[in-house]
């Protein structure tokens, strides 16, 4: 059975659907990455997830997330927050604003393990030092002591990773976690991080919208569009034959080693609003395989030779 | 840090003259001469000028001022010419009054406004909120001075719960606080709210729900100490405002203090008291306005970074 299993969940905030039939599962130990572009429905997943889709004003109006046996839906704010942070932890898009800026680095990443794990102030701190060293940050006793303005991005970003270790969680819910980041550092936070995520054997939810980012790190691809699942399925099946005309644009756009710079070409069209999404496949207006059922009827998220994809005319 | 602090206190060198000098001065520009009340009103020419002569007022004003300076940097404050004492036994004997309220009417602003403030911002949009945001537009509105008649026609005069004036036990002190502190509440309940409120949108905020920790928790430990810094900030820049409240609201009262001393003095010109406890002030707001820095760079490490 499956570690975390989405099925079908669709949100509301206010009068907008952002999500819609949102459907993916994690095992145990796998990493999965969630792409898609921009304003696809990404954090808002993640933060179904964490139970946090409250605090923002969301709802989920429909379908069941599934932990370790036990459905998140419904279940009381108080065992919500038992599991934030000790078995299901975040690790957030932008470094910069996710520590609080006038208490210490240190007491910061304590505060997990005292909270989850009732560890003594020495032995949180014991604890963090050495998941700070584990992070390959140099001299940990002084980056304890350090306040979160005095160190650089790249660290900070650390410091969060070693912030959701320090429970022992059993998934890691990671939001793009380096594209506030040079881009020069980005590969190597992913490095370290899927590392420790690998050695510790636990499951990890990698959003980005690198497809770069997915190939280097992950077992599994969910791809989103416009809210909805385009396609799931393993990472060699994917890249090696894309069942929905999206992911097929996606692999294109990466750039590859020794092309030109500038060569880079986007898929063309925009992505469209969410205030006014097509009807039918919200993929018509940007696909060249488009038909009249297209803009008619939305296609179904249906198993194909493998893996999943919404596509009326996918060709296997 | 401390050489922060250090160059704090020179820099108030110049804005500590300045304020002298502008002290020295108003007390020059006003109508009346303070010899008048001195001599009988008969009194010949001469006998002025001997008395003149005998508080130094026969010099031109730039010697008076600077001799008045060099003294009051010494302590010597000169001596009071209707009360005829030195007028720094009279600042010594006053003073505490003063402080005693000043402090009082300070730690009961800070508390209670922070108390009603983060309430208001923890249950926004409920009753709870709704009654603290009425309470403190009407504590903003209403002029202190007012709001001391008020009470003591209701608390001292009806009720007889307190005294009417005086400062012989401590509970003639409870409608002086009141008075000068309702304002104050008012204001750092709304610093509180505002930037509670605020400081709860940040993502470090969603960050720490993300990490279990309970919502109380988030509240007190890290939303209402950042909604601190703000009520310092506020609480340090109206200190004059609140020695201010002070002045009149001593008088309204009728207890002893620098506020009662200063319009004592003013009605009858006795001007080297006028400018003592105009100085004291005086320094008290500067002093007052360098207890915020200390207060602030103590709480947020950013603002100890910028100083070093
Ligand atoms: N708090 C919110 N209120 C209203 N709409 C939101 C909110 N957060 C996100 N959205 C909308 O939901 C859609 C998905 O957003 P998001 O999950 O942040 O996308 P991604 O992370 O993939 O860039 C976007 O159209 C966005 O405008
Ligand atoms: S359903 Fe039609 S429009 Fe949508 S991706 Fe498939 S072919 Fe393109
Ligand atoms: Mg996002």
């Amino acid at each position: 059975m499956a570690l975390l299993s989405v099925q079908g969940i669709s949100v509301s905030i206010g009068a907008l659907n952002p999500l819609e039939g949102i459907t993916f599962d994690i095992d145990k130990g796998e990493i999965l990455g969630l792409v898609g572009e921009s304003g696809s429905g990404k954090s808002l997943t993640a933060m179904c997830v964490m139970g946090l889709l409250p605090r923002i004003g969301g709802s989920i109006t429909k379908g069941s997330i599934v932990f370790d046996g036990r459905d998140l839906i419904g279940l009381p704010e108080i065992e919500l927050r038992r599991l934030r942070g000790k078995r299901i932890a975040l690790i957030s898009q932008n470094p910069m604003t996710s520590l609080d800026p006038i208490i210490r680095i240190g007491a910061q990443i304590d505060q997990v393990s005292n909270l989850h794990l009732g560890l003594s102030a020495e032995a949180a701190k014991a604890r963090s030092l050495e998941l700070i060293a584990q992070l390959r940050i140099p001299e940990p006793a002084a980056i304890h002591r350090a306040y979160p303005h005095q160190l650089s991005g790249g660290m900070k970003q650390r410091i969060v990773i070693a912030m959701a270790l320090a429970a022992d969680p059993d998934l890691i819910v990671a939001d793009e976690p380096t594209t506030a980041l040079d881009v020069t550092i980005q590969a190597q936070i992913i490095q370290i991080m899927v590392e420790l995520v690998r050695d510790r054997g636990l499951a990890l939810m990698l959003i980005t919208h690198d497809m770069g980012v997915v190939a280097q790190a992950c077992d599994r691809v969910v791809v989103l569009y416009a809210g909805r699942v385009a396609e799931m399925n393993g990472i060699g099946e994917i890249f090696a034959e894309p069942k929905h005309p999206y992911t097929r644009e996606l692999i294109r756009c990466i750039p590859r080693f020794g092309q030109a710079p500038g060569s880079l070409k986007g898929i063309p069209g925009t992505v469209p609003s969410i205030v006014d999404y097509p009807d039918g496949c919200r993929f018509n207006p940007r696909c060249s395989n488009a038909q009249a059922l297209c803009r008619d009827q939305a296609p179904a998220l249906e198993p194909k030779s493998s893996g999943l994809a919404a596509c009326h005319f996918s060709e296997v | 840090m401390i050489s922060f602090f250090i160059k704090r206190l020179l820099l108030l060198i110049p804005v500590f003259l300045a304020v002298s000098l502008v002290i020295f001065m108003i007390v020059h520009l006003v109508p009346g001469d303070p010899i008048d009340n001195l001599v009988q009103i008969n009194s010949s020419p001469e006998q002025k000028a001997a008395l003149a002569a005998k508080y130094g007022l026969d010099k031109p004003l730039y010697q008076q001022y600077a001799i008045w300076l060099g003294n009051a940097l010494t302590g010597d404050l000169g001596d009071a010419i209707i009360l005829r004492r030195p007028v720094s036994d009279l600042i010594a004997q006053n003073l505490p009054h003063s402080l005693t309220l000043g402090a009082l009417a300070l730690l009961f602003s800070t508390v209670v406004g922070i108390a009603a403030g983060a309430l208001a911002a923890i249950y926004k949009d409920s009753w709870i909120d709704r009654v603290t945001m009425a309470l403190i537009l009407l504590g903003s509105t209403v002029p202190g001075f007012w709001l001391g008649l008020l009470l003591i026609m209701l608390f001292a005069v009806q009720l007889g719960w307190f005294p009417v004036s005086g400062a012989r036990s401590w509970d003639a002190l409870v409608l002086p606080v009141l008075t000068i502190g309702l304002g104050g509440v008012a204001l750092v309940a709304r610093v509180t709210r505002v930037a509670m409120m605020e400081t709860a949108r940040k993502d470090f905020v969603m960050m720490l729900h993300a990490k279990g920790v309970p919502p109380w928790r988030i509240e007190l430990r890290h939303v209402l100490r950042h909604a601190l810094l703000p009520v310092v900030t506020i609480l340090s820049l109206r200190i004059g405002w609140i020695l201010g409240g002070a002045v009149t609201v001593e008088f309204v009262f009728a207890r002893p203090g620098l506020g009662s001393l200063l319009i004592t003095s003013l009605n009858q010109r006795d001007y080297p008291v006028v400018q003592g406890a105009l100085l004291m002030l005086a320094v008290a707001v500067m002093l007052g306005t360098l207890l915020g820095d200390i207060v602030q760079a103590a709480m947020d490490p950013r603002v100890r970074e910028r100083i070093e």
